[in-house]
């Protein structure tokens, strides 16, 4: 094959933009989200609250970010991560997003399996009752909320009893 | 030839194709990586002092400059957002020479007559609007009609920003500043004002740290606590900082009277914050701002309570303070500051209420407003009762005794202060709703009484149910009551 003055442009070019994309990827650490360390979540400030809250928080020594918010198998896991790590890189890009972060409703469900998961034998038990488990849509997270990262209860200084009623 | 041309051309569009898509590539490429690495400046929250603060600069726009994010949001209080019930549209006005405001607040006695017979006699009863934005509050003050009524230097305390007036006009001390406004005239002591309520008001020049720079808020305070049994609380050294972001607002949010010939603004707290005691502590002083003209009741008029009524609420009782629903915090950048645009939580339900609500920002919406719909009912029907109990006063007055004519008009006087500090109160029965809708079942009922006192009746005396230990470990109640059942 003939080179052409052609083909070397093309191909400088095309190198630039995979070095770029190579540079890009390690200066933004690209490589932590495809690992289980937490603090890779909070590499961008975004989601520095909930971080410490994780640190400080009851689930500290049992289970990471991964444990609870991505599926429990291999497939699943990557998917989920590679559209979350989509969607956050694109709300954090453009700015689009509340200062108090929600959940999305499919990323509820997959907190809610994963706490199913790990606790099958309680919950299994609890579905087995007719207290809670045939109510539709019981949720482990409407009551135990702050066991993953309390930000919001973390945040907040002991209430002070300026006022109480005699 | 022809063949070879039409391969020609179209390979070189393939080629063509790939240049441009490896440009946009590059270009994309290039661009992430530039606002990657913006993102991570900004983490690293940089803060430049360009100019040095201290005590005499009052000028907002001055310590702007080293907080330049603040400064913007605390400009933007000249928004005009309404809520269901609260905040303010601007209503455009015809500038005139005594009073060159373009826009002004709604008229709160044009939409409820009822208030102006409660304040007939008073100030109050020919200009009352909605409340706007801190930006208008010195302006909304130097033009209200009320002024006609002279009032004292005093009310500037809480208009406009006055840590260097009090200096200047003290010579250095704040205290004796604060003393010789109170009994100036209110047009002396606007002459010294500059600015409405600026940064130099909370936050201390050299640390930012909050502060209390009002005196009849650090009085307030310790006879507060005196009633509590705490001797000499200084709120500026003993406060956390957590109580701070309650009580700089707590310098002016409050109910308040002018004490003496001196006029000392004064916050009637020295029995608790409660209605019933501070209507104790006026009634100890013997207060009266003035004699309603139709039934003679010697009137005390309530202002704006927020910070008691929130003190009875279940916020305050969790610890949560006035800023973190009113100034709540917010992303800059990379930055975490306080929203200096103090407004209404309901304008930024995610960041206020979904701090600690898990639940969406409609349904929170609806929940406060649904407390606000059941308080503004019933202060309809103590409104209702308020203008009966003084149709029946001045229907009777040449008929009741005179010792029936004071029973009834000290219900008056009870009873109006009630809703009047409740209705004041800026949040529509929201910061403590139970204990809103205790001030509106009272008052209603001091109506009720001032009626019968009227007709020569007894009080009714009330026998309530005793509360035994298990149900409630109050022994207060079972002493009053001599000892339970």
């Amino acid at each position: 094959m003939r080179v052409s003055a052609l083909h070397i442009t093309l191909l400088c070019l095309i190198g630039a933009a995979v070095g770029a994309g190579s540079y890009a990827f390690i200066y933004a650490k690209g490589y932590s989200y495809l690992l289980n360390d937490p603090s890779a979540c909070a590499n961008c400030h975004v989601m520095n609250d909930q971080y410490s809250g994780w640190v400080k928080s009851s689930h500290h020594s049992a289970a990471t970010c991964n444990d609870c918010h991505t599926p429990h198998n291999f497939i699943g896991k990557y998917a989920v991560k590679a559209s979350n790590g989509f969607f956050h890189s694109f709300y954090f890009t453009t700015g689009k997003y509340p200062d108090n972060i929600q959940i999305t409703r499919f990323d509820h469900g997959v907190v809610e399996r994963a706490c199913r998961h790990c606790h099958a034998a309680i919950t299994q038990a609890i579905d087995a009752t007719n207290v809670h488990g045939n109510a539709e849509g019981v949720q482990c997270t409407r009551c135990h909320i702050s066991v993953g990262h309390s930000e919001g209860a973390a945040s907040l200084a002991w209430p002070h009893f300026l006022w109480r009623d005699k | 030839m022809t063949n070879g041309n039409s391969r020609g051309t179209g390979s070189r569009r393939h080629l063509v194709a790939i240049v441009v898509l490896a440009a946009v590539a590059v270009f994309a490429v290039i661009a992430l990586l530039i606002n990657i690495f913006e993102r991570k400046q900004e983490a690293r929250n940089p803060f430049f002092r360009v100019v040095e603060l201290n005590d005499t600069i009052a000028d907002p726009s001055v310590w702007g400059k080293d907080f330049p994010m603040q400064y913007d949001l605390y400009l933007r209080t000249v928004d005009q957002e309404r809520t269901k019930y609260g905040g303010s549209e601007a209503m455009p006005r015809t500038p005139t020479q005594a009073d060159p405001r373009s826009a002004v607040a709604r008229s709160r006695l044009e939409e409820d007559p009822r208030l102006k017979v409660m304040w007939a006699g008073y100030a109050f009863s020919k200009d009352y609007r909605e409340r706007r934005g801190h930006a208008y509050m010195l302006d909304d003050q130097t033009f209200t009609e009320r002024m006609q009524a002279k009032p004292p230097g005093a009310c500037l305390n809480c208009h406009a920003s006055m840590v260097t007036v009090y200096n200047e006009l003290g010579n250095g001390d704040a205290t004796k500043g604060f003393e010789t406004v109170n009994h100036m005239s209110y047009a002396d002591a606007r002459k010294h004002a500059k600015y409405p309520i600026a940064c130099i008001d909370c936050h201390d020049p050299q640390t930012m740290a909050l502060r209390v720079t009002r005196p009849a808020f650090i009085e307030g305070m310790r006879a507060l606590k005196a009633s509590q049994g705490i001797q000499n609380y200084d709120v500026n050294k003993m406060a956390t900082r957590q109580e701070m972001r309650s009580f700089v607002c707590g310098q002016c949010h409050v109910t308040y009277y002018f004490k003496g010939p001196e006029k000392t603004l004064t916050f009637p707290w020295t029995k608790g914050l409660r209605v019933e005691d501070i209507i104790a502590h006026l009634d100890e002083g013997k207060v009266k701002e003035w004699d309603h003209p139709e039934t003679g009741a010697p009137l005390i008029k309530a202002r704006h309570p927020e910070f008691e009524v929130w003190n009875m609420g279940v916020h305050a009782r969790s610890g949560v303070a006035c800023t973190d629903c009113h100034m709540p915090y917010m992303r800059m950048g990379g930055l975490k500051i306080s929203d200096h645009q103090i407004n209404s939580p309901l304008l930024k339900v995610n960041r206020s209420c979904q701090t600690c609500h898990h639940f969406s920002e409609e349904e929170l919406k609806a929940r406060a407003e649904d407390i606000q719909d059941r308080f503004f009912t019933l202060r309809n029907t103590a409104l209702d009762s308020l203008m009966d109990l003084i149709n029946d006063i001045k229907a009777n007055k040449d008929k009741a005794t005179p010792d029936q004519l004071a029973k009834a008009r000290d219900h008056q006087r009870q009873g109006q202060f009630m809703i009047d500090f409740i209705m004041s109160e800026n949040s529509m029965g929201f910061h403590a709703p139970q204990e809103a809708m205790r001030i509106l079942g009272n008052a209603i009922n001091e109506c009720r009484l001032g009626q019968l006192a009227l007709r020569g009746a007894p009080p009714p005396s009330h026998n309530p149910p005793a509360i035994s230990e298990k149900r409630s470990n109050s022994n207060e109640v079972q002493k009053a009551q001599g000892g339970g059942n």
